[in-house]
């Protein structure tokens, strides 16, 4: 996973600073515009935004080139996430790229199209049996009906494996988001993988977990961002009482500590994933780097979103403005791959077993 | 978006490290001389000047500012590391802080060489304490309300008025006080006021204690009574001062004190917790960690941005609010996850007495070096609402 260049030289993932990440600006300004999609009565937008962001390789960004993906790094996937969160665009980027990068860890060969990944929640687990098939379920996995492939990481008596399946071998129930995009229930009943192979070191449902967190995370931050745009936009525009509300002491505190909610996302986000882009291994301080970024982007979303909502008034509750797009999903996206609570019992779990003493030189390794 | 905020993933360089080490070397070795107890930072005084020269001894204070005033030219981001270490382990740098982060930068900038070359060795030895002159009795967070009078004389100046709110006025060598040479202008409410670095030890400067609801004594009121401070003793432009004060502010407003002032109580949590603490507690315990860890990479990368020569205001402001907000809360929420600890618990009177200390204290926290209401005031402008 390391990355060539030293993380504290690097401009930092906040911006899209990258070849990789301006590549994924400008298609996602291009063919992502949010009022367009608001407004759209069909999915033509999809298709396009998707194929666009394939034929540019942004979505195998985490897979080698020997594996048939454009090899861009951990970092720079990090970027076109945060892209992609500040469009808050309902395609399955995240999910496609967290699957290529499990499956071509693996070493196993990643088909194009669509993907998901399962399980999508801490507690399911998906069991590989003797037979060589696979059976569970996994509840709220991310566009699972939309996706052509699901990488699976299963549980077995020799350990975890990754496991390519396909969409068409799994029954999926429709279930939605509260952003209204898929978040179905997939049954493997027992369901023979297309390949599978023995997990690399060190990844198993733990590290996806946290990897998918992290992802999360970095999406949250981005979509925050936007919010307080959009909200400092219209405290500017709206005029009530003869004069733009942003005139309020009351709304200008409102705005800073939205503010304050965003920075404290795109930090918390930011440095999990220049933290996973320079890790060796999952260790104590990539688990308090990932479970931070989760924590703290979930709190800054429901306070993020609450006081987005309040500036807009209500002309933000209603489905043609573009400001729910950003809300519900940062809302929906603290319970994919582990919510807040979850992770701060595990995070809270591990802090108490190293004891008090050992606390500050966790945190000041950091 | 006018401002686009920016908080860099800004990792400490190794020679940071070597340092780190050095400082806790040190601290360890203080502690077990008793010099303090890392575990009551409510008791003594918090100022000891033996202590203040032994760092000073270090190269810990100044450490970034020339050598030819004492200091040793190291980054900010190795006084970042010091900071946090003396912060964490409750140490007793009242003496020589504000002189480090505050008043030798300002003079730094704007004292005559022969003032620098006198004053800013002794503040790196931790021979010197300085006290800020800001608030009055009709003027606190509205610093360009101020009154008290710097009246011109032959060779200086004569000061009368009174500064209150003055934290170490009791202690100090030097105040570093804002003064009024004229009256404010129609167009610039601003105007008028100066700077002046002022000998403690001056006739005609009475200082009065203000005993704080902790029971400890920090604030003073400073009166002044036909003081003559000389004019080489007049920081930068004769009243202009309000070109000066704010550039200094993010450094002042994002360090590691901003959010660490409490911390104590949540080091003493996990210890009163154990290694196999319940859900509850592990969920809350869990939650404040992040938010920690978050609030310090959002300090560090303020640091970071400063190193590298820029001037984040608003991303500063926001450490501060973000962090007086949180280690104000921080007792409250630590007292919620320890009110079902067994009695049986082996710190529980050490963590009761935290608690108690740092819940009196934490009311201060939110006004002290800027209000929060005035700190959001300035985020909105830096975003851009006029």
């Amino acid at each position: 996973m390391r990355q060539q260049r030293g993380a504290h030289e690097r401009a930092g993932t906040n911006v899209a600073g990258s070849i990789v990440g301006e590549t994924a600006a400008r298609i996602f300004a291009d063919l992502a515009d949010p009022q367009i999609i608001n407004r759209a009565t069909d999915d033509a937008w999809s298709a396009k935004l998707w194929q666009t962001l394939a034929d540019a390789g942004l979505t195998l960004a985490w897979v080698p080139e020997a594996h048939g993906g454009a090899g861009a790094g951990i970092a720079e996937g990090f970027e076109i996430l945060t892209v992609a969160g500040r469009f808050a665009a309902p395609v399955p980027i995240a999910e496609t790229l967290l699957a290529g990068w499990l499956l071509s860890g693996a070493g196993l060969a990643v088909p194009a199209g669509p993907l998901t990944i399962a399980p999508a929640r801490p507690t399911e687990r998906i069991a590989l049996d003797r037979d060589g098939t696979l059976s569970g379920r996994a509840r709220a996995v991310p566009f699972a009906s939309a996706a052509e492939h699901l990488a699976v990481l299963v549980s077995g008596e020799a350990g975890p494996s990754v496991a390519l399946v396909a969409r068409k071998a799994v029954r999926v129930e429709r279930g939605e988001s509260l952003a209204g995009d898929a978040s179905d229930t997939v049954t493997f009943d027992r369901v023979a993988p297309l390949r599978i192979a023995p997990a690399p070191a060190g990844i198993d449902a733990g590290a996806l977990m946290l990897m998918g967190a992290v992802t999360r995370s970095v999406e949250t931050a981005g979509a925050l961002e936007t919010m307080l745009a959009l909200t400092l936009r219209y405290a500017e525009e709206r005029v009530a009482f003869e004069r733009p509300i942003a005139k309020f002491q009351a709304v200008q505190h409102n705005l800073a500590r939205l503010a304050g909610e965003v920075a404290a996302a795109m930090t918390a986000a930011g440095s999990a994933a220049d933290a996973i882009a320079s890790a060796e291994e999952f260790d104590d301080a990539i688990f308090l780097e990932a479970a931070a970024a989760k924590i703290r982007s979930a709190e800054a979303a429901q306070e993020g979103a609450a006081i987005a909502h309040q500036v807009h008034g209500a002309i933000g509750f209603t489905r043609e403005h573009v400001l729910h797009r950003f809300t519900l999903r940062v809302l929906g996206w603290r319970d994919d791959f582990g919510n807040e609570s979850h992770w701060a019992v595990e995070l809270g779990n591990r802090v108490a077993a190293r004891g008090g003493d050992a606390f500050w030189p966790l945190l000041a390794s950091r | 978006m006018a401002t686009e905020l920016r908080f860099d993933p800004i990792r400490l360089p190794p020679e940071c490290e070597a340092l780190r080490q050095e400082v806790r070397a040190f601290l360890a070795a203080e502690i077990a001389a008793g010099t303090f107890d890392p575990d009551r930072p409510g008791h003594g005084d918090s100022h000891d000047r033996a202590f203040s020269r032994r760092i000073g001894a270090k190269g810990w204070i100044g450490m970034t500012w020339p050598k030819r005033y004492g200091g040793r030219e190291r980054s900010f981001l190795e006084r970042y590391v010091v900071t946090e270490e003396f912060r964490v382990a409750n140490a007793p740098v009242r003496l020589h802080f504000v002189a480090d982060r505050q008043s030798g930068p300002v003079l730094l900038k704007y004292a005559r060489e022969h003032v620098k070359l006198d004053i800013l060795p002794r503040i790196c030895r931790g021979e010197l304490c300085f006290v800020i002159g800001m608030s009055e009795p009709g003027s606190g967070s509205d610093l360009f309300a101020a009154k008290t009078k710097a009246t011109k004389v032959d060779g200086g100046w004569r000061i009368n008025g009174s500064k209150i709110w003055t934290s170490n006025a009791h202690i100090a060598d030097y105040m570093l006080g804002l003064f009024r040479t004229s009256p404010p202008t129609k167009e610039n409410r601003r105007h008028g006021l100066t700077q002046f670095l002022v000998d403690m030890k001056t006739p005609g400067i009475a200082v009065n204690p203000i005993y704080q609801m902790t029971g400890q004594h920090d604030f003073n009121e400073v009166v002044f009574d036909d003081a003559f401070v000389p004019d080489d003793h007049a920081l930068g432009e004769i009243d202009g001062a309000w070109k000066q004060a704010t550039s200094e502010l993010a450094y002042e407003r994002s360090g590691p004190e901003r959010y660490l002032e409490t911390f104590y109580v949540l080091i003493e949590l996990i210890r009163a917790l154990g290694d196999k603490p319940d859900t509850r507690s592990a969920e809350g315990l869990g939650r404040l960690v992040a938010q920690a860890h978050t609030l310090r990479r959002m300090s560090l990368s303020v640091a970071g941005m400063l190193q590298a020569g820029k001037e984040p205001v608003a991303e500063a402001s926001l450490v501060k609010d973000l962090g007086t907000a949180w280690e104000q809360k921080l007792p409250a929420r630590v007292r919620e996850l320890s009110a079902f600890l067994s009695s049986e618990t082996r710190n529980r009177a050490t963590l009761e007495e935290q608690l108690a200390f740092a819940t009196k204290v934490a009311a201060k926290l939110t006004i002290q070096g800027g209000t929060t209401e005035i700190l959001r005031g300035i985020i909105a402008r830096e975003l851009g609402m006029r």
